[in-house]
């Protein structure tokens, strides 16, 4: 299972958070900062994968992560998930994010978290994989973005 | 109307949409509270509005603000207005902002309930799909009960998009109401087996997820994912099972001993490094399952090692990190093999990745032997040294304290290194751990009494240098140390060699600057070793040096008792008065000493830190009840006493003795005590386990011979690799004399320990420096072993915890909606109807009707298509007839039964490694039965215990690894043959003989009880042996010899040694260092009557030709009167047979090979075969090592392979009583002579 889902930049502002167990909002924000922390004084070459967040998980739970340019992509997973698969799993993530805005950017996240979450949620659901295969999510998205124009024009 | 619309329009566009937020928010980077609270006002506003899109526009902007950590949970009700809105757009800002911020307090969600399930059964996939994904984020226990039947149809809709979505949710739903899981499950069962990969992918998903928690429940489900590991490509569904299967194997041993060949086909075929990663842990826990250490595990295991050493090789920081991962879950079984690779881990030591150095130091913690220990650490301390950051050095810290410490110090041979490697550790610069450290002392100066005296004299150094460790302020940490180094030396003031010295050292003025703990603790030990030095001169009339330590005293408490720290203050006075009580006594000359130490008698154990909560309840005694009525409105203070016990420090708290009645507890002790003396069944932990109230027993403690060769005190000097190179001399002496010792002994301990041997050193050789009496913590005495006291009575899972296999039942439905709407009307439906506006409440009435007439031709539809064959089902539609949305759920209920039942014992068949078709021998030679029992009675005992006895048709039926064409024939085929069986009981083997054939996965390992291909080996009088051979496909040049040794006489048989004259092509395999013709010893004696199984492994190099290899068993008959030795000859003969594995092989694939034109044919024709069809297809693949690829009629194609990779086709044809088979092979000779030996056992029936 895929317990929380988080971008944030280099300097830890959020562009993106998706928590699959509730925490209220203080709690979310304290667990974004402990994660930056964690995740930022790393350097770019060592290994992906990082114990110890005390605030999300316990011992069963990892972060997983990719540093992206600007962005840190964040995944808090439990052993249940393989964790050269997670990492997959976020390259297919981005590379859909690049597909779906062309040439992605921190400022497309930024100005259109909505769209980023209607990707993600063609990816993970309820914290559970739905699909790793790029095209099949990008398929989806269009048609629902289609759907959408269809609907503003109707109006 | 249309003029509102304009209205709208125009009122939106002076909005601010979610962009302009966000640059608003990025301009205001000054004062962004204030915007956004501004905002937020706007944000009210247009909630306010009927506008449904400025509605939705607004919500979308909360969503934002909620990432930005504002609570937006009063704005939940407007979410729910946009997620009802009709267009496809506004639902989905609804459902996302729902998503993001409602949870199972969010009240409103119950008014979601109608709308959500409106939304799934739209028209539109889209508007499910939204509604689906939404509601796997805030499913609550009742949303979950409501929906779970919607839900479920859905798991069959037609689109693959929202099947998959049902299917995942489903995991979602049983979390919340467990009740759904078992209606539920079957057709989640059959979505493992839907065309679109992705649903099976989610499915595989879910049940995964199911089975993680409680694996036990899912064991049935293993064929099926056998079948899908083997078939499946989709390497997300592969890791997903196969992490599964390492889930399921720790229940089921069989079932590792299945999945070990194709899982480590795959770690050699595949090239996904996250596939190869998963089949490593899943092999490594099918290893850890499976405890027999047969060779081709060793071999297994081998190549996990191997296979991690390569990632950890690897330039790849991830694959480094998950190599190192996986290996610590192997040292866990199989230290040694890791071991091995101790260079590579001491590696990442230095690896610049802090995840990397600490996975290294856990494979560490787990590597350290009593033998290597002493070394480890050295390097552990060089890394101290040069670790920069604290973190990491406290880390090394830690971590070198719990590889010294753990299970209870059992790798410390020298006590003294310890200390010494302690006090070096005191030397860090700002470590936080002080206190681990000063534990520590405090632990082994107590527990390893022989310690005692070192310690004392290193603790002694210790303060006086106190200096060193108080200096520097940011040094804080470790001064925690001196409150162990004071009161070790305070304890056991009896070892010191100049007390005196030690006491000024503590009365130090600078002391005042320690923490007050501290402080109190050097007060209190002052007064100790005021009393040893008075005890040192007692007897001395007008001692001066007494009277000057009481002087001393008298001199330096008055700082202390100044002291701003109550406990301090109260200590030191009290002392400084008992101390001038004292002085006046002694310038009386009054005999005192006695009287002081008398003040700090007695002896400390150390208690288990769980002893407390071990206590078990005498019987008859109720701890809830009162003892005396309770007084009229008392409060119950139950919980004090309990905590008083939890808080207590266990080590060190004197004031313990004092907190009870001391009496009292003086009385029970000694009760006690004489109980336990006149008990010759308790054992005493050590002499001095018991408290010692008389002066403290010096002549209990062994005295430590002290190297004079180390230098004691040395201050800033380590001195812990002087203990290396003095250890490494003590073993090679004791090393040397151990040989001298051994060779006397080798002549009559021949052969015996070879094994032990085969090491270079191995643990248990290593005594320790000097024996040390380690103090074992106390223990009530009758303690309750059991240590289950950490499962979480919180996890959600456990409500998961339910039988699959049981048929359901009829309570076991979902809830549905009925027609009748009184029943309907629940409260918080009623609330709905309040508040939600009228349109949609309309529609939403208008939509229902129209599904139920839908769904009602629908199960109509349906009912008739199923009315023939399920009876059953028919009648339970019949008895509720009103409940048309229900019918088609109650028939997915009802159906599972009959293939449900059936499971538990279809996973019996498919795990027992040995096929069923003995029994179909059984039939054939009715006569013989009696023989074949047996056999089977000298054949079966040991080889498998927990394989099933009994092969009763339905416990060996198993549909679910078929083919679905072949599926409906066979039902057919069975209900004809239960009928028969009622009255013909020797038919009972036709289903299962043939029902292994068709599965296409029998396996050779081991028979089943009532025939075997194991056949007499040699016999005489005493000894009956029978054996088998089988290859694996791991090793392409071995063969697994087992031997079961039966013995027929009343006498016992020890001292068996086995042995066979190896040929140039098979050898028998040897441990290393034995000679060609050495025998080897087998591991057991056999009592009368009673037979084991050994293994013996052979390595060949060609294996196209049979083989005889000529042997001898010798052993001693061992009587009452009498022993005699024996020998017993025989032939061990490796056919060709012998040299094939069983591999499943699809149609397809079949079909390949043969077109490929690599192979060569032969052929074969036999007469006057008087048996059935399947009959003589179980009997080539069991004594052939075949199975079927697949049987049509009279004809059936079956493959085998070889441990060398021979594919051996056959194409078997029968018409009459002539059985024709074709032959394929790519080695002809091969070929022949496996033909030969198909004709051989079909010519002795």
């Amino acid at each position: 299972m895929i317990k929380a889902i988080l971008i944030f930049n280099n300097h830890g502002k959020p562009r993106l958070i998706r928590f699959y167990q509730y925490f209220a909002e203080d709690m979310q924000q304290q667990i974004i900062r402990e994660t930056f922390h964690l995740v930022s004084k790393r350097d770019d070459n060592v290994c992906n994968f990082l114990e110890g967040g005390s605030l999300i998980g316990g011992s069963d739970y990892k972060l997983i992560y990719r540093h992206y340019a600007t962005l840190y992509f964040v995944f808090c997973v439990d052993s249940s998930e393989s964790e050269l698969g997670i990492l997959d799993l976020i390259q297919v993530f981005v590379e859909t994010l690049d597909k779906c805005f062309e040439n992605v950017c921190e400022l497309d996240l930024i100005f259109h978290m909505d769209k980023v979450h209607y990707i993600l949620q063609e990816v993970v659901m309820g914290g559970m994989v739905l699909e790793t295969n790029m095209n099949e999510i990008v398929a989806q998205v269009e048609l629902q973005n289609r759907m959408e124009k269809s609907e503003a024009s109707d109006q | 109307m249309a003029l509102k619309i304009v209205k709208g329009s125009i009122d939106r566009m002076f909005d601010k949409n979610l962009q302009d937020l966000v640059r608003g928010i990025r301009n205001h980077k000054e004062d962004e509270a204030k915007y956004i609270s501004t905002c937020i006002d706007e944000i009210k506003q247009e909630l306010k509005q009927d506008n449904i899109a400025v509605k939705a526009n607004a919500v979308c902007k909360l969503t934002y603000l909620q990432m930005l950590g504002y609570d937006v949970s009063w704005a939940a009700f407007n979410i729910v207005e946009v997620m009802s809105s009709s267009k496809f757009t506004y639902k989905r800002i609804g459902y996302l902002a729902a998503s993001q911020c409602f949870h199972e307090g969010t009240d409103v969600i119950m008014l979601t309930t109608n709308q959500i399930r409106k939304d799934l059964s739209s028209p539109n996939q889209y508007d499910t799909g939204v509604a689906l994904t939404g509601l796997s984020c805030f499913v609550t226990p009742d949303l979950a009960r409501d929906l779970a039947n919607d839900i479920m149809t859905l798991m069959s809709h037609t689109k693959p998009y929202i099947r998959k979505k049902a299917v995942l949710i489903m995991y979602k739903v049983f979390l919340k109401y467990p009740e759904s899981l078992r209606p539920a499950f079957p057709r989640l069962k059959e979505k493992l087996e839907d065309p679109d990969p992705g649903v099976q992918s989610a499915a595989v998903n879910v049940i995964c997820e199911l089975a993680r928690r409680n694996p036990k429940n899912y064991l049935s489900l293993a064929p099926l994912f056998f079948k899908l590991m083997t078939s499946s490509t989709n390497n997300w569904v592969l890791i997903k099972i196969i992490k599964l299967f390492g889930a399921l194997t720790p229940l089921e041993p069989r079932l590792g001993k299945k999945l070990i060949e194709p899982l480590t086909n795959l770690i050699h075929s595949t090239s996904a490094m996250s596939l190869l990663y998963e089949c490593v842990n899943t092999v490594i826990a099918v290893l850890i399952s499976l405890s027999s250490g047969m060779p081709n595990h060793s071999a297994s295991i081998q190549l996990c090692v191997q296979k991690l050493r390569i990632l950890i090789e690897d330039s790849d920081q991830n694959l480094k990190y998950l190599g190192l991962l996986a290996m610590s879950k192997i040292l866990k079984t199989h230290p040694k093999s890791v071991q091995s690779h101790k260079d590579l881990i001491l590696q990442c030591l230095d690896d610049k990745d802090e995840s990397i150095r600490l996975r290294a130091l856990d494979l560490l913690y787990g590597m350290v032997s009593k033998k290597n220990l002493m070394e480890i650490v050295k390097k552990l301390m060089l890394h101290v040294d040069k670790a920069e950051g604290t973190t990491y050095r406290d880390e090394l810290l830690t971590k070198i304290i719990d590889i010294c410490s753990q299970s209870n110090f059992q790798y410390i041979t020298n006590f003294e290194w310890y200390i010494s490697i302690l006090v070096e550790l005191t030397r860090l610069e700002g470590t936080r751990h002080g206190h681990l450290i000063a534990s520590q002392m405090l632990d082994v100066a107590i527990r390893v009494k022989a310690i005692r005296g070192f310690a004392v004299a290193q603790m002694a150094t210790l303060l006086d240098n106190a200096h060193l460790l108080t200096g520097n302020t940011q040094r804080n940490g470790i001064c925690e140390v001196l409150y162990a180094a004071a009161w070790i030396c305070g304890e056991f003031s009896e070892h010191l060699e100049d007390p005196m010295q030690t006491l000024e050292a503590m009365l130090r003025p600078k002391v005042a600057t320690l923490p007050g703990h501290i402080q109190a603790v050097y007060v209190q030990n002052a007064a100790k070793l005021f009393a040893t030095v008075l005890r040192k001169h007692d007897g001395e009339t007008e001692s001066q040096a007494a009277q000057e330590t009481s002087q001393l005293l008298i001199d330096r408490l008055p700082l202390f008792v100044q002291s701003a720290n109550l406990e301090v203050q109260e200590r030191a006075s009290c002392i400084l008065q008992l101390v001038k009580y004292i002085q006046k006594l002694q310038q009386k000359n009054v005999e005192v000493a006695e009287e002081v130490t008398a003040l700090f008698a007695g002896e400390l154990n150390p208690v288990a830190p769980k002893a407390q909560k071990k206590v078990p309840i005498p019987e008859g005694l109720d701890l809830d009840a009162w003892i005396n009525e309770p007084p009229s409105g008392s409060e119950s203070e139950d919980e004090k006493p309990k905590a008083v016990f939890a808080k207590e420090e266990p080590k060190h708290s004197r004031s313990r003795h004092t907190e009870v009645d001391e009496k009292e507890l003086a009385r029970r002790r000694e009760v006690r005590k004489q109980e336990q003396a006149s008990n010759p069944f308790y054992i005493k932990a050590s002499p001095s386990s018991q408290k010692v109230y008389d002066a403290p027993g010096v002549e209990h403690i062994p005295v430590v011979q002290i190297d004079l060769s180390v230098p004691l005190k040395v201050p800033g000097m380590p001195m812990s690799d002087q203990y290396l190179k003095l250890e490494e001399e003590r073993r090679q002496k004791e090393k040397a004399e151990r040989k001298k010792k051994e060779k006397k002994k080798k002549r009559e301990k021949r052969g015996k320990e070879r094994k032990a041997d085969s090491g270079p050193e191995s643990e248990e050789d290593i005594t320790p420096a000097h024996q040390v009496d380690i103090v074992t913590e106390e223990m009530p005495e009758n303690a309750l072993p059991s240590d289950d006291d950490d499962k979480d009575p919180n996890d959600p899972h456990k409500a998961l915890d339910i039988d699959l296999d049981k048929p359901l039942a009829d309570s076991d439905k979902l809830p549905v909606r009925t027609h009748r709407p009184e029943v309907l009307k629940s409260p918080a439906e009623d609330r709905d109807g309040e508040s939600v506006p009228q349109e949609t409440k309309k529609k939403s009435g208008k939509e229902k009707k129209k599904d139920k007439e839908k769904d009602r031709k629908r199960s109509k539809e349906e009912k008739k298509k199923k009315k023939k064959p399920k009876e059953v089902e028919e009648e339970l539609l019949e008895s509720q007839p009103e409940e048309a949305v229900q019918s088609e759920e109650t028939k997915e209920a009802a159906a599972p039964p009959t293939s449900t039942s059936a499971e538990a014992s279809d996973l019996d068949f498919w795990l027992s490694s040995a096929p069923v078709p003995p029994a179909a021998q059984e039939v054939t030679a009715p006569s013989s039965s009696a023989a074949a029992v047996d056999t089977s009675s000298a054949a079966a005992p040991e080889s498998e215990p927990d394989e099933p006895k009994d092969t009763e048709p339905e416990d060996t039926k198993s549909s679910k690894h078929k083919k679905k064409k072949q599926k409906k024939e066979k039902e057919e085929k069975e209900k004809k043959k239960k009928k028969r069986h009622h009255h013909h009981h020797q038919h009972h083997g036709d289903a299962g003989g043939e029902d292994s054939v068709q599965n296409g996965t029998v396996e050779e390992e081991e028979p089943l009880p009532p025939m075997s291909n194991y056949s007499l080996l040699a016999e005489n009088s005493y000894i009956k042996m029978v054996y088998d051979i089988q290859g694996n496909h791991q090793d392409e040049s071995k063969v697994v010899v087992s031997v079961i040794f039966e013995n027929k006489s009343d006498s016992f048989l020890k001292a068996m040694e086995f042995n066979v004259l190896d040929s140039l092509n098979s050898k028998l395999q040897r441990p290393e260092g034995a000679g060609a013709h050495d025998s080897l010893t087998v591991p057991f004696q056999l009592p009368p009557g009673v037979s084991n199984e050994a293994r013996f492994v052979f390595s060949v190099q060609s294996i196209v030709m049979p083989q005889k290899l000529k042997g001898t068993l010798t052993f001693i008959v061992k009587s009452d009167e009498s022993s005699t030795h024996e020998k017993l000859d025989f032939k061990l003969h490796f056919t060709c047979t012998s040299y094939l594995i069983t591999t499943p092989c699809y149609s397809d694939a079949y079909a390949k090979l043969l077109e490929s034109g690599d192979l060569k044919g032969s052929s074969l024709r036999l007469e006057g075969i008087n048996m059935p069809f399947h009959h003589l297809l179980a009997r080539i693949c069991f004594h052939h090592h075949f199975s079927v690829v697949e049987r049509i009629d009279s004809c059936a194609s079956m493959y085998s392979r070889s441990i060398q990779g021979h594919h051996v086709c056959l194409l078997v044809k029968t018409s009459d009583q002539t059985v024709s088979i074709d032959a394929k092979c790519d080695e002809p000779s091969l070929l022949g002579n496996v033909l030969d030996e198909i004709k051989q056992t079909f010519s002795k029936c």
